[in-house]
């Protein structure tokens, strides 16, 4: 009699976990498909639009023919000019933090506000950007003022990766090198640097993912309706790739005709992302093994 | 003297890198500065267009009108003075133009010269006028009597609802209906986003077996990678129209898109976090569950859920500030009427996204450039408080387990 009871209990419990389980499994898959559903839409009609002329021509007729030539070159020098700004300084901040400071009040500060400065929304650094650069500055709008705003946006995401890279570094490395003589950047130049490379680099790739499909901050920084030439100065205004996917999408009296043109460059942007992802997280597997090897 | 120089190269070395790590405060810092410098100016501005006066008769006893009383008497809400604190008569509204119901072409002269007169005598004739005209037709021996206009306050700013901030001749910055029109689609997208999430979270990190979630871990990641102009153009072409059919709508730029398209993009956040949080149960305490004969899908939800709630609240707090702060998707989508929110399914505005759409037509510095640098800074103050309450949490949760 209790042995069924039991056995009752026991089934119950069974199917319960079967049917919450499914459930979980369902859900899980469903936000994978949403994410198969929006890349597969934009490929597919952006696969028609993409060949060679569209991307190395000049916009034509008020943008609804043409190419996307401008807006490619304008991503890449504000992507090339946030880098260069953001790279650098992120990856020496976190040395600093990870290599030098001791536990304390000033890494907790620094900590604190490098997680306030990555929880900004763009749009204020947009505000920012256009305050600082743009007005106070007196850089107008300009590929500087976009760059070093989209770098400061930037900056925590290099921080974060970068931290992540040198706390994976076995601590013996560090051992054996000061134990040798060298003082703490000779350690963490000939040593922890070459070690944690890869996943610095991974954090670099990461952050131009991120930078290249950022409008909010270019809005009034840089980003430019439309230019019939490319920049050429750092002074210059630009156009950008996810500022153009905006306004074509949205303004303009001839919104149907210049859909495919929104296709496209909706699927060089996905593209971007897409290699960025594959990129890094190819560099981290490979180098993964690598160190466990070691 | 080699030693000395390593040492020296030491110092600067580390001076540099010391540097570099500040400079993520003094951003913040400046951001701070800039936002605040900027946008507490509309408190000290007054909601007129520069260079514009308005007027009344000398006998009328009111000597202050504010933003919102100008605005209702030109949209006759008001009509009699006394609502306003004056005496019973009725309002006469003197537009610039009713001057020619008063004097002829010649009266006036070809080049407006006696306009400054004819003003002033129309003006000192009717006891219950308001006129509202530019500065320079004021004449020297102004017969009437010129209302100071009231800035606008820190209450009418958060209270009014009202967002019309090139509206003449008096500019309506009431921000009410933009912050609940950010709460409001918000609110809907963590309603989407957070069973959705949870589950996701929960399979990876309990149910799953290790090759289902190394493939997912890095969807989920892409998910994330996507660029907000994406979201807000795949919005705008596939699910707002499908919601104007659904629900047959004049328009389907409504909250409900908004909500959809930042539930999406408020996902990864919501799943790395708890996820991670679900992993850090102690492997001891789910055995021990297991071995006293729970089921699996007991011990998740005894053991697994309520040990790592701290981290899984993290995780909805930082989904819904992603969604508060998202500009592009929602500016895409939503519509972006200033109204006050009462169904999903009508267009509404958010903050950032007034910001984004209005910022491009301001002249810099002036009250409307000012009042939208104070949304920013509305904005940059609900994002620090959610970014402090995620540390609170998570310190609060590493107390615990000392």
């Amino acid at each position: 009699m209790i042995d069924i009871k039991e056995n009752k209990l026991a089934r119950s419990k069974q199917r319960k976990q079967a049917i919450a389980f499914a459930i979980f499994r369902v859900l899980s898959y469903s936000i994978v498909a949403i994410l198969f559903i929006i890349l597969t839409f934009i490929i597919m009609k952006g696969v028609k639009v993409i060949n060679w002329n569209f991307i190395t021509q000049m916009p034509e007729e008020g943008m609804t023919k043409g190419g996307i030539y401008p807006a490619i070159i304008g991503t890449l020098c504000l992507v090339a000019g946030s880098m260069i700004f953001a790279f650098p300084i992120g990856v020496l901040a976190a040395i600093y933090m990870n290599e030098y400071v001791k536990d304390g009040i000033a890494k907790k500060i620094i900590k604190q506000m490098t997680n306030n400065l990555a929880g900004i929304p763009s749009i204020v650094f947009g505000l920012f950007g256009m305050s600082l650069f743009v007005n106070k500055l007196h850089f107008g709008d300009s590929i500087l003022a976009g760059s070093l705003t989209l770098g400061l946006l930037a900056l925590p995401v290099v921080i974060r990766t970068t931290e992540e890279a040198l706390k994976a570094v076995d601590n013996t490395f560090r051992q054996a090198s000061l134990g040798l003589g060298a003082t703490k950047w000779q350690t963490t130049r000939r040593v922890v640097l070459p070690i944690s490379f890869p996943n610095i680099i991974t954090g670099l790739i990461l952050a131009i993912g991120r930078v290249s499909g950022e409008t909010a901050p270019i809005l009034f920084t840089v980003a430019a309706y439309f230019l019939p030439k490319l920049p050429t100065s750092i002074f210059d205004q630009a156009m950008a790739l996810p500022y153009h996917l905006y306004v074509i999408s949205t303004s303009g009296t001839n919104i149907e005709e210049s859909r495919p043109i929104a296709y496209g460059t909706a699927m060089v942007l996905i593209i971007i992302v897409l290699i960025a992802n594959l990129l890094a997280n190819g560099l981290r597997k490979y180098f993964g093994n690598k160190v466990k090897m070691n | 003297m080699k030693s000395f120089y390593k040492k020296f190269s030491e110092r600067f070395i580390e001076g540099l890198l010391m540097l570099s790590s500040s400079i993520t405060t003094l951003t913040v810092i400046l951001i701070v500065v800039f936002l605040f410098k900027e946008g507490l100016g509309v408190f000290e501005q007054k909601p007129v267009e520069n260079g514009y006066i308005i007027a009344v008769n000398k006998a009328n006893p009111l000597n202050e009108i504010s933003s919102a009383q100008i605005k209702n008497i030109y949209d006759q809400k008001i009509t009699h003075w006394n609502e306003i604190g004056g005496k019973p008569d009725s309002v006469f509204l003197f537009r610039m133009e009713d001057i020619s119901n008063f004097y002829s072409e010649d009266q006036i002269g070809s080049n407006f010269e006696n306009l400054p007169a004819c003003l002033s005598r129309v003006i000192d004739s009717i006891p219950n006028i308001i006129a509202f005209f530019p500065e320079k037709y004021l004449a020297k021996d102004f017969k009437g009597k010129q209302l100071e206009v009231e800035k606008i306050t820190f209450s009418q700013f958060f209270t009014g609802k009202e967002w019309f901030p090139t509206a003449q001749p008096a500019a309506q910055l009431g921000v009410l209906p933009l912050i609940l029109g950010t709460l409001w689609v918000s609110l809907g997208a963590i309603l989407l986003a957070l069973p959705l999430g949870l589950a996701a979270a929960v399979y990876m990190s309990e149910i799953a077996d290790d090759r289902i979630r190394r493939v997912m871990k890095p969807l989920i990641e892409l998910l994330a990678g996507i660029p907000s102009v994406v979201y807000g153009f795949f919005g705008l072409v596939i699910i707002v129209p499908l919601i104007q059919k659904t629900f047959d709508l004049p328009v389907g730029e409504t909250g409900l898109a908004g909500s959809i398209i930042l539930g999406i993009m408020a996902l990864p956040t919501i799943i790395t976090i708890s996820e991670d949080a679900m992993r850090n149960t102690p492997r001891a305490m789910k055995e021990a569950s297991l071995a006293l004969g729970a089921s699996k899908w007991q011990t998740i939800y005894k053991v697994v859920v309520p040990y790592s709630i701290s981290g899984i609240s993290a995780g909805a707090i930082l989904g819904i500030g992603r969604a508060i702060g998202e500009t592009m998707a929602v500016l895409m989508v939503t519509g972006n009427a200033a109204v006050i929110p009462h169904t999903i399914l009508a267009p509404v505005r958010t903050i950032p996204a007034t910001i984004a759409a209005e910022l491009g037509e301001t002249s810099n510095g002036g009250l409307h450039y000012k009042a939208l640098f104070a949304l920013g800074c509305i904005l940059f103050l609900i994002t620090l408080f959610i970014n402090l309450s995620v540390e609170y949490i998570s310190n609060r949760k590493k107390h615990n387990q000392h």
